[in-house]
Parts: C-alpha cells; sequence; structure tokens
C-alpha cells in the first residue's frame, strides 16, 4: 500500500487515463455535494423556524378575548367579552404550583409617545413583571417593570430599542421623562427582543399604572402564562394542552359563553404549534435524508458500473499483466488502489467544495425559513468513507475475477 | 532445458470433448532456436500455452530448466513466469498507455526492481533491438515491426530462460518479418533458448530445427541449416 512505485504506477494509470477518472471522480464528488447540500437545507430549515420561536417563549400560552358568535343563555351573539383583574387573579392562584411566568396585559393599541421634538406611535402595554419573560426580552440598558412599581402604580416605562433610537437617537434615554399621550412617563429601562425591530416598537408600563391612567378600569386583554417544565417533552406538552383547555373552559363559563364559541375566548398553545412544527421539520429532515441516502446509493452504483468497465476495458491489459509475471493479488490491489485513490480525493473534494459553499453563502442567507444551514461534518466525512468503501467493493468483485482469467484468455480479448 | 513427456490436453466444448494435444514427447537444449509448426487446429498453440504456463496439461510431465512444473497455483504460475519466461505474442500486446520505455520495464517492476534501476535497464534493452530513440513514444506512435521490437526487448527484459514467440511475424509484412528474425536470430545467437509457433515455411526455416505437428501429435521433427534472415534483407 506505502510503496512507492505503486504510487508511481497508479498515478501513471490515473494520468493516461484522465476521462476514466474524471467519470468516477464526479460521480463520487457529486453524490457527496448533494447530500452534503440537503442536510445542511434540513438543518438550515430547522435553524429558520427554531428562530421563529425564538420571539416569544416557546411554551407561551396566550389567552384573548373576542365578540361572541352564538347564542347562550339568552344572550345574543355579538356581545364583547372582556377579561377583568379578578379572572386573571383567579387563575393565578389556582394554578399557582404549576405556573413559570405569568402576566395579564391591558393594552393600548397606539400611544402618542414624545420626547422633546421627537414624537411616534407605539404600542402600549400595561404588563406585570413576568412579562419580559414570556416575550423573551432582554435588558439593553436600566430593568423591566418590578412588583413595587405596579403596587405604587409608578409611572415608569420600558421602551424597546427601535423606540429608543427613534426618540432619542445617540443620546441616553434612561431617566428621561417622556409623554406618553400627554402623561409624563420615567423611562427605567431599554429592552431587546430576538423577534427584531417589529417586536420592539413597543412599551411598557405597569399594568395597574395603565389601566388607572389610560381608563381601562380593571379590565384585561390578553393573559399570558408559561408552564414549569415537566421531565420530558411528552408530559410538558400534555400538562400545557390540558391547562388551555380549564382555563378556556374555565373562562367562557365564567363570561357565559357557549362551549361551542370559537370566537369570544381564543387561545394560543405555542408550544404545541411549536410541536407541530418541530414535527414538521422531523419529516423534512427525515425527507432530506433519504432523498440523500438514495443519491449516495446512485453513487455507488454509478462507481460500481464504472469500475466494471474499466475492469473489462483493462482485461487484455490484465493478461498481459499476468503473462508478465503478475500475481492475481497485484492486478486486485493495483485495481483497488487505483479506485480508493480516485474516490478518496473525488469524495474529499465534493465535501470540500460543499462545506466551502456553505460557509460562504449559509451565513449570508435571508431567507424566512433557512437559516444558516450547516451539516454535521461528522457525518459527512462517514458518508465518503462509506463512499469510499463502497468503491472498493464493487471494483473488488470484477478486479478479483479478472485477475482469476487465464491469461491466455484474457489476451484473447480485444 | 525443456523437458516433455506425454503431454495430453483436451477441451471440453458443450457436450464434446476436444482432445487437442495426445502425447507429446519434446525436448529442447539450451541455445537452441525450435521453430514449431503445424496448420491449425494442429494443437501448436495450445502446446505454446503450456509451455508458457499460461494453461495446463491435463496430463504427462513438464520440466524447465530443472524444474518441474505441475501443481501451480496462479502466484508460483506468475513467479515462474517472470523468471523463465519472455514471451513475444502475434499481436505485440503492449500496453498502450505506457511509453516504449515502461512497456520494457513492466516484468522488472514485477520483479521489485526499483524504478531508475529498471529505467537503466529496460533502455539497455531498447538499445539492443535497435529502438533507444523512440524509448518515450507510446506504441501507437511506432510501426508493427518497431513495436515487435518494443515486444522482443520486454521478453527479454527479465532476462528469462526462454523466449516463447506465437506466430511473431504473423502480423507484419516480409520485409519487416525477416528484420524481426534477424533479431530473434541474433538473441539467439547468444545462447538464449527460443521457440517459436509458425505456420510459415520460410520462418521455420530461419530456425535451427522444425518441430511438425498434425492433429495433437508430433509427426516430424528434424534439425535443419539455419537460413540467416540477414540474406534476405
Amino acid at each position: 500500500m506505502f510503496s512507492l512505485e505503486r504510487w508511481q504506477e497508479i498515478f501513471e494509470t490515473i494520468r493516461k487515463n484522465k476521462l476514466r477518472t474524471f467519470l468516477t471522480g464526479l460521480s463520487v464528488a457529486s453524490g457527496i455535494f448533494i447530500l452534503v447540500i440537503l442536510l445542511a437545507l434540513g438543518q438550515g430549515m430547522q435553524n429558520g423556524i427554531a428562530k421563529e420561536f425564538e420571539r416569544d417563549a416557546t411554551n407561551r400560552i396566550s389567552v384573548w378575548s373576542g365578540v361572541t358568535s352564538v347564542e347562550y343563555k339568552g344572550l345574543n351573539p355579538g356581545r364583547f367579552v372582556e377579561m377583568t383583574n379578578a379572572d386573571y387573579n383567579y387563575l393565578i392562584e389556582k394554578y399557582e404550583d404549576n405556573l413559570e411566568f405569568k402576566s395579564a396585559v391591558y393594552r393600548i393599541w397606539s400611544g402618542n409617545l414624545t420626547y422633546g421634538k421627537e414624537t411616534g406611535s407605539y404600542r402600549v402595554e400595561g404588563v406585570y413583571p413576568d412579562y419580559q419573560f414570556l416575550e423573551n426580552e432582554s435588558m439593553v440598558n436600566g430593568r423591566y417593570i418590578n412588583y413595587s412599581d405596579h403596587d405604587d402604580k409608578t409611572k415608569v416605562v420600558v421602551i424597546g430599542n427601535k423606540v429608543k433610537q427613534d426618540l432619542f437617537g445617540k443620546q441616553d434615554a434612561l431617566g428621561k421623562l417622556i409623554q406618553v399621550n400627554g402623561i409624563n412617563f420615567y423611562v427605567v429601562g431599554v429592552y431587546s427582543d430576538p423577534g427584531g425591530e417589529r417586536e420592539e416598537t413597543r412599551v411598557f408600563v405597569p399594568i395597574s399604572t395603565a389601566q388607572r391612567v389610560f381608563g381601562g378600569s380593571d379590565k384585561v386583554r390578553n393573559l399570558g402564562f408559561t408552564l414549569k417544565p415537566k421531565a420530558n417533552f411528552e408530559a410538558t406538552l400534555a400538562q400545557s394542552i390540558n391547562f388551555s383547555n380549564e382555563i378556556e373552559s374555565f373562562l367562557k363559563e365564567r363570561h357565559l359563553v357557549a362551549p361551542d364559541d370559537t370566537s369570544a375566548i381564543n387561545i394560543n398553545n405555542t408550544l404545541e404549534e411549536a410541536k407541530r412544527f418541530y414535527d414538521l421539520i422531523g419529516m423534512i429532515k427525515l425527507f432530506f435524508w433519504v432523498v440523500g441516502i438514495f443519491t449516495i446509493i446512485a453513487g455507488v452504483v454509478g462507481v460500481s458500473n464504472i469500475m466494471l468497465i474499466i475492469v473489462k476495458e483493462r482485461t487484455k491489459e490484465i493478461g498481459i499483466r499476468k503473462a508478465l509475471g503478475a500475481e492475481p493479488w497485484s492486478i486486485v490491489s493495483m485495481i483497488l488502489h487505483e479506485s480508493i485513490f480516485v474516490t478518496a480525493i473525488a469524495g474529499f473534494s465534493g465535501l470540500l467544495f460543499s462545506m466551502t459553499l456553505l460557509e460562504l453563502i449559509g451565513p449570508n442567507l435571508q431567507m424566512d425559513y433557512i437559516r444558516n444551514p450547516t451539516v454535521n461534518f461528522n457525518v459527512a466525512i462517514t458518508t465518503v468513507f462509506i463512499l469510499i468503501l463502497a468503491g472498493a467493493l464493487a471494483g473488488f468483485v470484477p478486479a478479483w475475477r479478472a485477475a482469476r482469467i487465464k491469461p491466455i484468455a484474457a489476451l484473447r480479448e480485444e | 532445458m525443456i523437458t516433455i513427456k506425454d503431454l495430453h490436453k483436451s477441451y471440453t466444448m458443450g457436450a464434446n470433448s476436444l482432445h487437442v494435444l495426445k502425447g507429446i514427447n519434446f525436448s529442447v537444449e539450451e541455445g537452441e532456436l525450435v521453430s514449431i509448426m503445424g496448420s491449425s487446429g494442429s494443437g501448436k498453440s495450445t502446446l505454446l500455452n503450456i509451455l508458457g504456463m499460461l494453461d495446463e496439461a491435463d496430463q504427462g510431465s513438464y520440466t524447465l530448466d530443472g524444474t518441474p512444473i505441475k501443481n501451480l497455483n496462479e502466484k508460483i504460475a506468475a513467479r515462474y513466469r517472470n523468471k523463465f519466461l519472455g514471451f513475444i505474442f502475434q499481436s505485440f500486446n503492449l500496453i498502450n498507455y505506457k511509453s516504449a520505455l515502461d512497456n520494457v520495464g513492466m516484468p522488472l517492476y514485477y520483479q521489485g526492481m526499483k524504478r531508475a534501476e529498471r529505467t537503466d535497464k529496460a533502455m539497455a534493452y531498447l538499445e539492443k533491438v535497435g529502438l533507444a530513440n523512440w524509448a518515450h513514444h507510446m506504441p501507437n506512435e511506432l510501426s508493427g515491426g518497431q513495436k515487435q521490437r518494443v515486444a522482443i526487448a520486454r521478453a527479454l527484459a527479465s532476462d528469462p530462460k526462454v523466449l516463447l514467440a506465437d506466430e511473431p511475424t504473423g502480423a507484419l509484412d516480409t520485409k519487416t518479418s525477416y528484420e524481426v528474425m534477424e533479431l530473434i536470430q541474433g538473441i539467439n545467437d547468444e545462447g538464449k533458448t527460443i521457440l517459436v509457433v509458425t505456420h510459415e515455411d520460410d520462418i521455420a526455416h530461419m530456425t535451427k530445427r522444425i518441430v511438425n505437428l498434425k492433429d495433437g501429435l508430433i509427426i516430424d521433427d528434424t534439425k535443419i541449416n539455419q537460413v540467416r534472415a540477414a540474406s534476405h534483407v
């Protein structure tokens, strides 16, 4: 294997038979290339979808109310259902042990924010301190709303990064006084959200303050919860679904909404949705794997075919070599050595080429559902070795047969 | 050098068994130049294949340079071929993607000789057949006569005990044939034992002994006065 003479012989053969070598190499390299790209796309999709879910906590359960659509207990459809602090307080007390984060939201759709000469319209939401974690927000500066803000109904505001840039530019926003619908609030914090600018154009105030200052009395527009995770995903999911169903029926009963009404009480369980997406990703990845494996099989078949043709084409040469004193094993190993060398070089070039492509294009890929496609290097390298092995095996049988041919028969072959 | 006793060989073709060699007794001394003649189907090629260990006899004994050739496996046969025999074929059988020099070096490669030494030795043999200037040409750039010279150089390269030539002039015109025979005679003059299978009378008469085969038996075996090929050229 390591004899210099043998290598010289192999290189000479390869050099003199460029087309044959090129074709073998091409089928191997393209097989590896396609597989790597497919696997990377699968991973990219997973990354992309995971990114979509980063916007909010992935196990968030949101509740919002709407207009009834079904007549119930003498009440006409078309009635707007409003949740109250009492609903929220009842729920957090009842599920105290299970809840991780919780918040009610009182929302003013468009609030006018003014700082000096700058002004803009943003969504203003009165929330509890936990809301930061429900929205998956992190602080850039200062702090979030806390419970003493809530208890004292202080006029403090936490603004999004985008709002900060719009109103303050490069200035520091902390401790500044801004007007929200004409009322003064202190800026105590600036947050960023992985969901991007759209999620950063909101401002948060304590819910107690919002309800008092913006005339909300005890009304609540929205409820958000996350549950403490269970030991495994299935149990967490089951708990989550169970919880959604329970609060739905509780709220319907309390607000006299028909059990079959689908518009008055709305619940969005992110976890359930996430599970559907992850199942989908699983299917897509599986599909890519299957396609990839078939590509590899096609590559193996291609290599086998070429090996068969090569051996057939070289039968006479093998006869000559045997007449000159080549032992059968030296024939087999010559052919295998060449095929392994060619498949290895081609396989690694395919790998290198696809990896380079991924490195160059991957991070710059701006698509909603594909983000940073990468491939597990070990998987890729294993595939290369499988292909090399398959090529060797595919070459072995015809090479072995050719080496067994009586030289006289091989010599007659034209 | 070669001793053959009661050699039998038959081929099975479907239901029929074809008895090709029906008891050949034959010996060749060192330094002889023997031609084996016979019409097609007489068994001369089969005999040569058996002599060349490219094929095996069913029955009988074959001794080459004191070594009994029997129960060969592929590996031993390959080693013996390399050590004892040089082949010259009608269709030259050069490896077409290797230069003349590399073709001549092939048997040496299989002897495990290093490249530099191999090249030197191969070059010396090419010089001997008068093709030193053609060393780096590919077979398809050579004429038939030149190809056969390269093949002869290759057959000589491993310094074998016996040269076996199967219709060495079969693919060549008369003039080139005589040139090749001249070369073969020259090699024989240096003491090499050579067997030539041919069906051409003039070629046979350029050897020193003619063995005539018919229907798998030797019907005639006579030493003759060699006609020097040079006188025809």
